[in-house]
């Protein structure tokens, strides 16, 4: 049996000591970890489980920023009363990920860290880059109708982030605090998640020993709405084939701000900032809409089997602007 | 007498399975136990050149590491036609290639060696460790490629009547599309799994499998032993949908490891190998020509079918059983044939032939019906035949015609617009289709004991599997129908090869099949009872003709007498009846039949793609048990949504290699994708041409004809006729460049 180092951490202190070197992994939920394990796509030596640390609070700051623990489960921030009534978007977002019982032990930085789900990433087999760097990527001429990208990708890898959460993180702004053996630090949630370009195997700006603990989420646009909508194949359980999350305040019957991120057709959670400059200072009506769609899909790039991604990535923008601005189709 | 029979009990085995004390092939956890774990070859065609399991072998726990140059040499088993009349009798497997028999590698995820030890995890993580360098030849992924490289093989069921040829030629009506189906995979929630041990010469095996007997007699021949040498036992199926009805490699790599290692041995099949080793539904491609005369009546109608299969084995899907029967026309043809791919063997899937040729012949009647501006319920019912034109023979019964309109009425099928995009609500386009269900009905030999005991309880066994339909139930129900007992003295035990021999439960055949055995030792054992009653006791001298049993009690005019208590007084621990009962004759031809209505909601704007409402209204004879019966076809109609809309196992074309081989990325419908209505009507006519109680079985045939009647629906919401299943939304939308396999 192969056998690794597990540690049991009840503080940041110790997490953080427990790990040491590069080499070691924290666990949380583990829905991403232990699967990957079992197919030995991952073969951590050693593992700090964090579980108990005392990351799995929901804090409102006094400037109307919301700090929410590394720990925090899927549920409990989708179902969290200020998350609900402040951030709609999010708590949708999460409710569409996944299944209940997954999003029970899935934890917050845990879904910020969650791999991809390209089938050539996880047959363990396959060439791949983000498993063994220079191996070549299997997904662009290959299967890649449903969990590979349009937006982002390179010619070393083309695979989706999975998340829903994130991109709903994306759109509202948000920044991933960290602690690690050089001390605390902030990185801005835009920042975090890397394209793969020529290193696919470098998927976040996480240096080796760090931990994440926070997620903060930027104060509530004032007078907004928002709203995630996440078009699939199936009616649940399946990751976004594409899907947008989208927060808009209206002045009049123009939109004053927007702020538009994109899920399913990026190889990160996909902010849309030329899209949403687009839609600045113009009528809610259809035709905006489609105008702000084709600015968001402007630098896409389909694959094999995935270029329906593109008009749909479109509709998921343009019919959540519609639902969430009133306009009439 | 009672009214047992059509009722709707619960299931008797309910609390079992919802305390988890039922217990399935992998629950059985044995004293010395050890743990197998597969290596699955990587390449779809080619040889292995050399295994080292130097290291695996090495690792702690690990007992051995069997493959091609290290296994024993077994015996491969006869595939026999199966003959219904002797069912019990019965060897068959699929896949005939045993495992490990040579260094050849037919397709990905095909055993390659298979690693024994302590614990699951050492068998696993040593599994991990064997290095296997292969020879790899070019794989044949997809029926595409085999088109390509091959001409199709027939499979000997070409069947005609007239001559459909010249009568298309000469018609004015008519149309000529081809339609396919891609590899579906079962997907049960139990994976295949095998608890072997051995005593002596003894064989015992704890299987998932939906016939003990056939099983039994499979490794009986592959051991080289004599069948009462074996005992199967599955007690409990966490279902099957045809992927458990034979013996797969993993079962004779189990036993042989559990001998070698002289150890019971688990072994549990990992869910990305359920889309390798053990069966699928094929891919096929369908040619369907029908034509019509100027009223409307097929004149001709050809349905050719291919089908991909391995390069061991010929397993042919065939999609035109269907169409020899189900419509009226004198000109018909139907052929199949295939075409070798690198994918294990495929296997019966839920309705095999028909759930695929259904979608053909119903997709055809729709489009043939449009071409001739008829409304497609009417150009069915103009057409459903009036007796079985392939067999010559009348229908057993038939109430096709009655199932339409009662779903049409319910449906409100008169409320549809015939122009496609027509019906419109909100952002949504509504479509209706409709499509006809058909499914054969077939009885098998069985034999069942029953014990009536001297505690005032019946024991009942029989060699037939519940593989989650409710058996063990509608077997009770057929006690307490025959001895006036209520359920709750009723003991059914069933799921084991050294009990009476019972069918495969598989094909719809097994209440047909066991209920007459059941009926019929119930009867036995009353008789038996009888005998014993007239010689002591009470009614001693009595006439045993003259007695009656009822509701527990046997009856003597005006005298009664419980059973239990007097067994007991004659120091009796029961009366036992014993049947073995045969195959149904009489020149009729007996199939069930049905119809699907579906509304379907698309909605452009977010090209959503959603089944609003089925009405079903299903002819499969007397029912049994309402509340299973509903269930099954309930589930069917979830299964074949699946089938419709998301299902299909993908190969990567470069290598052979399945992509998709998980839950997550292996679309089967979920509970959000129900429809928010589902109305089954259950017509309930028995047909005694079958058996006493006039039940057909019920398993099937609602998954046949949904796809077509959903393709139908989506038709009349867009426009757009897909001929490829499953419909997915990039198939629709208007603006997206197609997606290529």
């Amino acid at each position: 049996m192969r056998t690794f180092q597990f540690d049991k951490a009840t503080d940041t202190e110790q997490a953080l000591k427990a790990a040491g070197a590069e080499q070691a992994m924290f666990l949380a939920g583990g829905t991403t970890l232990l699967d990957l394990v079992k197919l030995d796509v991952m073969q951590p030596e050693r593992l700090v489980d964090v579980n108990r640390l005392p990351l799995n609070k929901i804090e409102t700051l006094s400037d109307g920023r919301v700090r929410i623990g590394a720990l925090v489960t899927n549920t409990t921030l989708a179902r969290d009363e200020h998350i609900v009534e402040h951030y709609p978007v999010l708590s949708q977002a999460l409710l569409s990920g996944a299944t209940t019982q997954l999003r029970n032990k899935a934890t917050t930085a845990g879904n910020v860290m969650q791999r991809v789900r390209c089938h050539y990433f996880r047959d363990n087999v396959s060439p791949c880059n983000k498993r063994e760097p220079g191996s070549g990527c299997s997904a662009i001429e290959g299967d890649n109708r449903s969990v590979h990208a349009v937006l982002g990708t390179s010619e070393h890898c083309i695979a989706t982030h999975p998340s829903d959460m994130c991109v709903a993180m994306a759109a509202i702004g948000a920044t991933v605090q960290v602690q690690g053996p050089k001390g605390e630090r902030e990185i801005d949630f835009l920042d975090y998640h890397l394209l793969p370009g020529d290193t696919p195997e470098r998927e976040h700006a996480l240096q080796p020993g760090e931990l994440i603990t926070h997620i903060v989420l930027a104060a509530p646009l004032a007078d907004s709405r928002s709203a995630y909508l996440k078009l699939r194949d199936r009616a649940s359980y399946q990751f976004a084939l594409a899907s947008s999350a989208i927060i808009v305040r209206l002045q009049g019957d123009r939109i004053a701000e927007a702020r538009i991120a994109l899920g399913g057709v990026g190889t990160k959670p996909w902010r849309a900032t030329e899209a949403e400059q687009a839609l600045r200072g113009q009528p809610a009506t259809e035709d905006s809409f489609r105008r702000a769609a084709d600015v968001a899909m402007q630098g896409a790039k389909p694959y094999r089997q995935n270029a329906y991604k593109i008009p749909l990535a479109k509709q998921a923008i343009v019919r959540n602007l519609q639902t969430l601005t009133g306009a009439v189709a | 007498m009672n009214d047992i029979i059509g009722a709707a009990p619960k299931r008797v085995d309910g609390r079992l399975k919802v305390t988890g004390k039922a217990q399935y092939a992998a629950d059985h956890g044995l004293d010395r136990m050890a743990f197998a774990y597969g290596v699955y070859s990587t390449i779809a065609n080619g040889r292995v050149t050399r295994i080292d399991v130097d290291e695996a072998r090495r690792m702690p726990g690990v007992l051995d590491i069997f493959h091609h140059g290290h296994f024993a040499d077994l015996y491969r088993p006869p595939s026999m036609q199966m003959n219904p009349a002797q069912i019990e009798r019965l060897v068959k497997v699929d896949e005939t290639r045993l495992p490990f028999e040579d260094d050849r590698v037919y397709y990905a995820g095909q055993f390659v060696a298979i690693v024994v030890a302590d614990s699951f995890e050492q068998a696993r993580a040593a599994a991990y460790k064997v290095k296997v360098d292969y020879k790899e030849e070019p794989a044949v992924a997809t029926l595409g490629q085999a088109k390509k490289a091959q001409s199709p093989q027939s499979s000997g069921s070409d069947y005609s009547r007239g001559n459909a040829a010249t009568a298309f030629d000469s018609a004015t009506k008519k149309i000529d599309a081809t339609y396919t189906t891609p590899v579906e995979t079962h997907n049960p929630m139990e994976m295949h799994a095998t608890t072997a041990y051995w005593e002596g010469d003894r064989l015992f095996v704890y299987e998932a499998t939906q016939s003990v007997v056939v099983h039994r007699n499979t490794l009986a021949r592959i051991f080289g032993l004599s069948p009462d040498k074996v005992e199967l036992r599955a007690p409990f199926i966490g279902s099957g949908f045809g992927g458990k009805l034979w013996a797969w490699p993993h079962s004779a790599a189990t036993c042989a490891a559990a001998r070698a290692v002289k150890r019971p041995v688990q072994f549990v099949l990992p869910r990305p190998q359920m889309f390798t080793t053990v069966g699928h539904r094929p891919e096929t491609e369908q040619r369907m020509r029908l034509a019509t005369d100027s009223k409307g009546k097929l004149v001709s109608v050809r349905h050719e079918s291919i089908n991909g299969t391995s390069f061991t084995d010929p397993y042919s899907e065939t999609c035109g059983s269907v169409t020899k029967s189900l419509y009226s026309c004198p000109n018909l043809a139907v052929t199949h044939s295939t075409l070798q791919v690198h994918h294990g063997t495929p296997t019966s899937m839920r309705a095999p032939g028909a759930a695929p040729g259904l979608f053909a012949l119903e997709s055809a009647m729709d489009e043939m019906a449009e071409a001739i501006g008829m409304d497609p319920l009417a150009f069915r019912k103009l057409n459903a035949s009036t007796r079985d034109e392939g067999k010559d023979l009348p229908w057993s019964s038939n109430h096709l015609q009655e199932a339409f309109d009662k779903g049409a009425a319910k449906f409100g099928w008169d409320k549809r617009t015939p122009a496609p995009g027509s019906m419109r609500e909100g952002h949504e386009i509504i479509g209706y289709g409709v499509a006809a269900c058909n499914w054969d009905a077939l009885r098998c030999s069985s034999d069942a004991r029953v014990s009536l005991r001297a505690d005032g309880t019946a024991f009942v066994t029989c060699g037939a599997q519940d593989i989650g339909t409710g058996t063990y139930t509608i077997v009770a129900q057929t006690v307490s129908k025959i001895s006036g007992l209520p359920l709750e003295k009723i003991t059914v035990q069933l799921g084991d090869s050294s009990f009476p021999p019972g069918p495969v439960s598989g094909g719809s055949w097994a209440t047909a099949s066991i209920l007459p055995a059941v009926a019929e030792a119930t009867r036995d054992a009353i008789e038996q009872l009888k005998g014993f009653a007239v010689e002591n006791g009470p009614f001693k001298g009595a006439d045993a003709k003259a007695l009656q049993f009822a509701e527990g009690r046997l009856v003597n005019g005006n005298d009664t007498l419980d059973f239990g208590h007097f067994l007991r007084e004659q120091r009796l621990g029961s009366a036992e009846g014993e049947a073995h009962t045969g195959v149904a004759d009489g020149d009729v031809s007996i199939r069930s039949f049905g119809v699907h209505f579906v509304e379907v909601r698309w909605d452009p704007g977010i090209s959503r793609l959603r089944v609003a409402r089925v009405v079903s209204a299903i002819d499969a004879g007397q029912v049994i048990n309402e509340k299973a019966a509903l269930n099954q076809v309930e589930g069917a109609i979830v299964m074949a949504i699946g089938m419709a809309m998301f299902e299909a196992t993908h190969y990567d074309e470069r290598n052979g290699r399945p992509t998709n081989n998980d839950y997550a990325e292996y679309m089967v419908p979920v509970h959000a994708d129900q429809p928010p209505e589902m109305d089954i009507m259950l017509l309930d006519y028995p047909d005694y041409a079958l058996n006493e109680f006039g039940a057909r079985g019920i398993g099937e045939i609602g998954t046949t004809g949904l796809a077509a009647a959903i393709a139908n629906a989506v038709h009349h919401a867009t426009g757009k006729r897909i001929r490829d299943l499953p419909i997915t939304l990039d198939k629709l939308m208007e603006d997206a460049p197609r997606v290529t396999a």
